[in-house]
């Protein structure tokens, strides 16, 4: 298992660029924020936890169709699912190399964008703290989604439709954390629900993914 | 005698064929006796006039279209434990079905919200909830398109089903957290209000017997609805494997 995500986090590190793309799109998309709605620095306070944690979501969802395509194409996830490891562990492991190479960065640069939308004070850390507890979930249901879609053609949009849906929750928690803690009230009961999501998906979710797999590949 | 007799496909459209012209007819008198019934025999209600009679629509469609979400999700269940055919291609009918009944209860919720609250459209818990919903069906039914081979359709669609269950009910206690409704408490069946001690939340039975009977008409009409697009379904794969075999003769 130790031997696929350092393989993973290699190829993703040094092959084709993917590893910095996903951090480029949330700049991007902060940047274009105040375009949109305006220099207004009070407004853009009040709007800055949803919209990192929007940006954050959609950075996710645009890497994810490289957790299996590649694999697929050339014909290495074949022999992963023939290696004795259970396809169980492959799809967590390919779950956590994605939130390494993606969710992670993600979570270290938000605070630094943070500054951009001008977010209060005590956000910063209950933005860096939800999305730390909130991302691996991006990642695993993402997983499941990037599986479902695997053998297909044009599966991107299709992808998206799929699990944008299933992302309701996390966000919902997720940016009520944030924004709690922007506006400096009790974050107890999002957190815990959000740490409940991400926990619970991370246990249940991969017995689905795998079977989904296992369904692509036969 | 068991009910999985009806999974061998000759004897599912034979039946079917024998419930559907009863089953449409009933549907039919139903929603004809209930709308006519609701519309034009019961009296304007003393604060919201005319509008409140929308409730004959808004409540049956809400009420189908997660019916029909939990018909797909207990077909689902018996395709991957069973492998019924019949089973998937019925989840598969029933899921256009469901996201009718989905934008149906949130367009007639839009239209009696206009002039009751001022607004087309609040996000309120129940009416966001609906339209997540709605974005589960589309999903289910893009992803039935997406693939051609049609057991990995039906496999592939089944998981999203069992999964999509979950993060609905998810959804649903997570959108309640985030905001506090506009949208009113069930007034239609009400525990205190069977017994007759709670009169003042519940609906008068004025309303309530036409809404039962266009209740009952809505459950007929996704019955015969099923029914026949499910036939459809069987004997468009019928065809598709004719053609095949004849093809390849």
């Amino acid at each position: 298992m130790i031997a696929l995500l350092t393989r993973d986090l290699r190829l993703a590190v040094r092959a084709g660029g993917g590893f910095g793309l996903g951090l480029a799109f949330f700049l991007i998309v902060t940047v274009l924020v105040p375009f949109g709605v305006g220099p207004q620095t009070d407004l853009l306070t009040r709007i800055a936890p949803g919209i990192l944690w929007i940006g954050a979501l959609l950075a996710c969802l645009l890497s994810l169709d490289r957790i299996f395509a590649l694999d697929w194409e050339d014909g290495s996830l074949d022999l992963l699912a023939t290696a004795p490891l259970p396809m169980e562990g492959i799809v967590s492991v390919k779950a956590l190399a994605h939130w390494i190479t993606t969710g992670l960065p993600l979570v270290l640069a938000a605070p630094a964008l943070g500054v951009l939308l001008n977010l209060a004070g005590p956000g910063y850390l209950w933005l860096f703290v939800s999305l730390a507890l909130g991302t691996p979930a991006l990642s695993v249901i993402g997983t499941f989604g990037a599986a479902l879609t695997v053998g297909l053609k044009r599966g991107g949009l299709l992808m998206s439709l799929l699990v944008l849906p299933l992302y309701v929750p996390t966000l919902i928690f997720g940016a009520e954390v944030a924004r709690r803690g922007a506006e400096g009230l009790a974050v107890q009961t999002p957190l815990l629900m959000l740490a409940g999501i991400s926990f619970g998906v991370a246990a249940l979710l991969p017995f689905a993914s795998a079977a989904v797999l296992r369904i692509n590949l036969r | 005698m068991s009910i999985w007799e009806y999974a061998n496909p000759v004897k599912f459209i034979r039946t079917a064929d024998v419930l559907l012209p009863w089953v449409t007819v009933a549907a039919v008198i139903c929603l004809v006796t209930g709308l006519v019934w609701g519309f034009f025999f019961t009296p304007e209600d003393f604060r919201q006039g005319s509008t409140v009679k929308i409730i004959y629509l808004h409540v049956p469609a809400a009420m189908m279209a997660i019916n029909a979400w939990l018909m797909m999700l207990l077909a689902s269940l018996i395709w991957i434990v069973r492998r019924h055919h019949v089973s998937a291609l019925a989840a598969r009918a029933a899921a256009p079905i469901g996201a009718t009944m989905t934008v149906i209860g949130l367009v007639t919720g839009a239209i009696w919200g206009q002039p009751m609250w001022g607004t087309w459209w609040a996000w309120d818990p129940r009416l966001t909830v609906f339209l997540i919903l709605f974005l589960f069906y589309l999903g289910y039914m893009a992803l039935w398109e997406a693939i051609e081979d049609d057991d990995t359709a039906a496999d592939l669609t089944s998981i999203l089903c069992l999964v999509g269950s979950v993060f609905a009910l998810l959804s649903r206690y997570a959108v309640q957290f985030w905001n506090q409704g506009l949208h009113q408490g069930s007034s239609v069946l009400r525990a205190g209000a069977v017994t007759g001690t709670d009169t003042t939340e519940k609906v008068s039975n004025v309303y309530f017997m036409p809404l039962l009977v266009s209740g009952i008409g809505f459950v007929l009409l996704f019955l015969a609805l099923v029914l026949l697009r499910t036939q459809t379904e069987i004997r468009a794969r019928r065809s598709r494997a004719l053609l095949a075999r004849e093809r390849s003769a």
